[in-house]
């Protein structure tokens, strides 16, 4: 089970990365939504992978750790607001800029007219 | 009663007013909004003071919900944090003043967002918690993103873009580290880490130390450390001078926080995690440092001048950080505090010029006449003289802690010339600038545009805090020298959080 969730995760990763690197908004955006899945599950696993067991200390031997169950709500709930305002701005470059490239088309263009 | 609860009030006083100023209140609802930002910025200012004299008798605990440390979320006030409270409600009253002359209606809900800004800052300076420290600054982060935008513009959208995309990547980043500090130690609260993280063998040390450099990532993106500060210029360039300058405070809170976690948690003592990425920070403060000086001589743009005067201000605070002993501790918050409060009273003076200028705004071109010349000019020049760091002002003197803060050789040889050109090269691009802007004018009637005496005013109580700095330099760094002790160590910072006898279990 180890194994896979960590190859899960890892791919996740990796896929994220390489949306991110690309250059417009839209691939970028999916990018980093894809880390923010990554990551919440990584942040999941650090209380150790625990099957059917209570997250309580004390009534049996074995319990899982509720600490990062409680992380990965807060940091779902914090990564679902950062991206619908990465969202909506995607969106605002696209609409007034009329690109959606991150960086700008013609770097020298801007810098002749500063 | 008061002084117990003293500690959480810089947070609840923000989120308070923020809260209220987003109810309707009527016809003409920026009158009520500007009155409960102002108390807001005033209260601060008091019980940042409250918060200051109670921290000399020890750091004062704030269990949230009554749950004990480590299992619950503690603030924790102790002078270190103290006194960056006080900065920063120092710093927010005049910008806030500044921005209520008429800035503050150019996007809607500018006064909310600057109490909602202010919430994160004091939460990433009071927590004692990394989890908690990672949601203030997320607070932080999306106030941020919200005011970049402020008054709308392409230039701004582009460069808040970037600005926010990096920002998520660093997020997720700070939660990787979080993550992987966690697995390893089973506990997220700084004081315990210290302890927790101090006593890790091998193959566990070598993770933890994974975790820390990961968070060093995530500080330096946000302090605009070398290869993580790009995002800086423009961001800073683009938007509004209110913005900016409250933003002053913004590439502190990376500092603060890379001071906090790598004496704490990463300090002299933690066994095979010790002074972890000292010597990084070393380096890539050194290269920060005249990079910020290139970007100042080559701009073009007296915003842009500024901007990367704060790249240079960050270098010059980690090299001297990453020399770790008392003294350089005293030395970076001394400067601290003097580039904190000039870097806001120069993004404003820009501000002020740029408008005043008209459509030259603020590039370094001869241009007309200002309407307010004589007094902007002579604000202009008492800046540039401080940050520039010639005496009299306390840039002089917070340069002369640096250069004493270095002590070997080797440190002296790289240390010594880095400052002292970057001044050299910053003090011929502000006489550059100054003297195109202010004396090279056209001849003819000057621009017509001028300033309320207020928004003069404001940026004059920043000065006055330059003033301050220099006059009472003495007891200041007397009184730096004691957060230093403090900072260097963190034995009663944990023993406040944690208890007596903790450390024996």
């Amino acid at each position: 089970m180890e194994a896979l969730y960590a190859v899960t995760v890892g791919m996740l990763t990796a896929c994220s990365i390489y949306l991110i690197l690309r250059g417009r908004s839209f691939p970028i955006v999916i990018g980093i939504t894809m880390l923010s899945y990554a990551v919440n599950l990584f942040l999941f696993s650090t209380g150790r992978l625990v099957l059917n067991q209570l997250p309580i200390i004390g009534n049996q031997s074995e319990y899982t750790d509720p600490l990062p169950q409680a992380l990965v709500l807060t940091a779902i709930v914090i990564g679902f607001a950062m991206t619908a305002y990465s969202i909506i701005l995607a969106v605002r470059v696209r609409g007034e800029l009329g690109t959606d490239e991150v960086n700008e088309p013609n770097q020298n263009d801007g810098e002749a007219q500063r | 009663m008061l002084s117990q609860h003293l500690v959480i009030l810089p947070l609840l006083i923000p989120m308070l007013a923020a809260l209220l100023q987003l109810l309707p209140w009527g016809d003409e609802p920026q009158r009520y909004r500007r009155a409960i930002g102002m108390t807001s910025c005033v209260a601060l200012i008091a019980v940042a003071i409250l918060l200051l004299l109670q921290s000399q008798h020890g750091p004062s605990v704030y269990a949230l919900g009554s749950w004990q440390a480590p299992y619950g979320i503690v603030i924790v006030a102790d002078k270190l944090s103290a006194l960056m409270v006080l900065l920063t409600a120092l710093l927010a009253l005049p910008v806030l003043w500044y921005a209520c002359y008429g800035e503050d209606n150019l996007g809607s809900h500018f006064q909310a967002l600057f109490q909602f800004q202010l919430l994160g800052i004091l939460g990433a300076f009071l927590t004692g918690d990394l989890f908690n420290l990672f949601v203030f600054f997320e607070i932080l982060l999306i106030s941020s993103y919200a005011l970049l935008m402020h008054g709308g513009g392409k230039q701004k959208l582009r460069a808040t873009l970037h600005y926010v995309l990096l920002n998520l990547t660093g997020s997720a980043i700070f939660l990787i580290a979080l993550g992987v500090i966690y697995g390893i130690t089973g506990t997220l609260n700084m004081a315990d880490l210290a302890h927790k993280v101090a006593s890790l063998q091998a193959d566990d040390a070598h993770i933890a130390r994974v975790g820390g450099l990961l968070l060093l990532i995530v500080f330096a993106l946000k302090a605009a450390l070398l290869p993580l500060y790009f995002w800086l210029p423009q961001a800073y360039a683009m938007t509004t001078g209110t913005v900016a300058a409250l933003f002053a405070i913004m590439t502190k809170v990376g500092i603060y926080a890379i001071i906090r976690v790598f004496t704490l948690i990463f300090g002299d003592d933690s066994g095979a995690a010790a002074l972890l990425g000292y010597e990084w920070l070393w380096w890539l403060g050194l290269g920060t440092l005249a990079i910020g000086a290139l970007g100042v001589i080559g701009s073009r743009d007296l915003r842009l001048v500024i901007a990367y005067l704060v790249v240079i201000s960050v270098g010059t605070m980690l090299t001297t950080f990453s020399m770790n002993s008392e003294r350089s501790i005293t030395a970076v918050m001394y400067y601290m505090l003097h580039s904190t409060f000039i870097t806001a009273a120069l993004f404003l003076i820009v501000d002020v010029v740029a408008k005043q200028r008209g459509k030259t705004a603020s590039r370094i071109v001869k241009g007309r006449k200002m309407a307010q010349h004589a007094i902007l000019g002579m604000m202009f020049f008492a800046a540039a003289i401080a940050i520039i760091g010639m005496p009299p002002f306390s840039g002089f003197i917070g340069k002369l802690f640096i250069l004493e803060a270095a002590r070997t050789g080797a440190q002296v040889a790289l240390l010594w010339p880095l400052v002292l050109g970057s001044t050299f090269l910053v003090m011929i691009s502000l006489s550059r600038a100054g003297s195109r802007m202010f004396w090279h004018t056209f001849d003819g009637k000057p621009g017509d545009v001028s300033h309320p005496t207020g928004q003069l005013v404001a940026i004059g109580l920043l000065l006055l805090a330059i003033i301050g700095l220099t006059i009472f330099a003495g007891s200041i760094s007397t009184f730096i020298n004691g957060i230093a002790y403090d900072v260097m160590h963190p034995a009663s910072y944990i023993e406040a959080v944690l208890g007596e006898g903790y450390s024996n279990e």
